[in-house]
């Protein structure tokens, strides 16, 4: 069966820039332009802008929105702000990861207020069906997926702020990270938001559909004194990488739960008021967080320049202790890097400098446990 | 070497075959548009003379950032030559895949596997199909 790939409202610019199209989750997605270690370099030394409209965008209004989400979530969402972001887990009742979101709480121009989920695009469909399955009318909430009348662009790297700024009738460099404003680009709504998911300061804007264009058109116009380039999938996993952000599929999925992933920060067991709070798959995650993890990510730095990748076998000594989630070379620190999920009944194997090794197609190559995440641009 | 002149194999290895007395020696790279879809390569690893190759067996690997690659050959004989520096100089295969980026010649114990390779053109309509 084939079916047709979803086409973002920027495909034929894509094209234009001479893209390389790959089919990701269901879309038809620039992988790269040119090079993915220049518009890696470019991210890190400038800005880049990425279309990340693949993603999912569910909207929940109505007065019990913030409830509903409070009781799905892992991540408390009843005190969070208008205005503000949160990165939560979407749990299954036995404690696997669904899918790893943000939370936006905004108002509408005339205050009534609603919230947003961000989804991976490959857990969309999962996550929606997931929602309604939860759904009921008490709860006076109305979800819509509003991914496909909507773009996001991400404008990624130390330059983005002052690059997006004088486009914006809201002054984005006053907004911290995790923030969000709805404001307006030449005229255009857009939801702002200080976030991104490359290690870099930067922002994402989301718009509607028919003015993703426009809204790009300026951001490249305004983009020629900083070198803005564009940037793909490509780019965008070696700098999520390099920032040791998990990517679902790969250090995220239903068998892997949040404490094994480094992400007990995602779990909030207690309300705003140091009550318990329930929501979907607390109680397994209460009885996992009691007990010591199995497995834990670890960073491994390589020698040589052959990557690791994934579900290559990491070894200490001969044993077997674990795998390879994500790797690749990095364009940064040019070497490889790679996370892993490793044996964790024996606690020396996770520590700093520990030396394992990584069986690379048939041959082993030396592999140093290292603090995560491998950049981070606060030095 | 123009790339007129040469055979292409479907995995986008290129061959050109020379005479040294009695004996056919295949000059092995890959295609210009091989290493245009790699891109951003980091590492090579070429197979020691001596190796004695058939058609499709592996003579090494070329990474990119992105995904590691096999290198098949497209004939059959024995390694009599390798490139050992390309693999420190990986941006002559950008500048010259077809001169100085070959990678391994091999001395020909049978030349019937030349005949599934490819010409330039019909190589270049493959090309214009995977693009």
């Amino acid at each position: 069966m084939t079916t047709e790939l979803l086409r973002t409202p920027l495909y034929d610019w894509h094209l234009e820039q001479g893209a390389r199209m790959v089919d990701f989750a269901g879309w038809s997605m620039p992988v790269q332009y040119d090079s993915i270690v220049a518009e890696h370099l470019a991210t890190r030394e400038r800005a880049t802008v990425f279309d990340v409209s693949h993603m999912g965008r569910l909207r929940f209004d109505g007065p019990g929105s913030g409830p509903f989400l409070d009781r799905l979530l892992t991540r408390r969402v009843l005190d969070l702000q208008a205005g503000r972001i949160r990165y939560a887990l979407v749990a299954n009742p036995d404690g696997g990861i669904l899918d790893d979101v943000l939370v936006y709480h905004q108002q509408t121009p005339s205050g009534t207020d609603y919230h947003m989920l961000v989804v991976n695009a490959g857990n969309r469909n999962k996550i929606v069906q997931w929602i309604q399955s939860h759904l009921q009318a008490s709860d006076e909430v109305e979800m819509s997926d509003r991914t496909e009348e909507t773009a996001m662009l991400a404008v990624q790297g130390p330059r983005a702020v002052e690059l997006v700024n004088p486009l914006i009738d809201a002054d984005v460099s006053s907004l911290a990270y995790y923030q969000c404003k709805t404001t307006k680009q030449m005229g255009k709504i857009c939801l702002v938001s200080r976030t991104g998911y490359t290690g870099e300061d930067g922002v994402e804007l989301i718009v509607r559909r028919e003015d993703a264009q426009l809204v790009l058109d300026n951001l490249c116009r305004a983009g020629r004194q900083f070198d803005l380039l564009p940037a793909g999938l490509g780019a965008r996993d070696t700098l999520r990488l390099e920032a040791a952000m998990p990517l679902y599929g790969h250090e995220l999925d239903e068998t892997i739960n949040p404490f094994e992933a480094g992400l007990r920060f995602a779990v909030n067991f207690k309300d705003a008021a140091k009550q318990p709070r329930s929501f979907v798959g607390r109680d397994a995650l209460h009885a996992l967080a009691e007990k010591p993890v199995r497995t834990t990510r670890v960073g491994l730095l390589l020698e040589g320049k052959r990557a690791a990748r994934e579900n290559y076998a990491v070894f200490h000594g001969e044993t077997e202790v674990g795998k390879i989630s994500s790797g690749t070379f990095s364009p940064t620190l040019q070497r490889p890097i790679a996370m892993a999920y490793i044996d964790a009944t024996d606690p020396t194997l996770q520590e700093t400098g520990q030396l394992l090794a990584v069986d690379i197609r048939g041959r082993q190559h030396s592999a140093e446990v290292t603090n995560l995440p491998f950049y981070s641009r606060h030095p | 070497m123009k790339p007129e002149e040469l055979l292409f194999a479907e995995t986008h290895e290129w061959v050109h075959v020379s005479k040294d007395g009695d004996n056919q020696i295949a000059t092995i790279g890959i295609s210009s548009f091989a290493v245009e879809q790699l891109t951003d390569l980091v590492y090579l690893e070429l197979t020691g003379t001596g190796t004695m190759l058939t058609p499709g067996e592996e003579f090494g690997e070329v990474e990119s950032v992105k995904a590691v690659s096999s290198l098949y050959s497209p004939v059959t004989g024995e390694v009599v030559e390798v490139n050992t520096g390309l693999s420190d100089q990986l941006d002559t295969l950008n500048a010259d895949p077809y001169d100085a980026g070959w990678m391994i010649k091999v001395k020909l114990s049978d030349d019937q596997a030349l005949s599934n390779l490819m010409d330039h053109t019909a190589y270049q309509k493959q090309c214009a199909g995977e693009h």
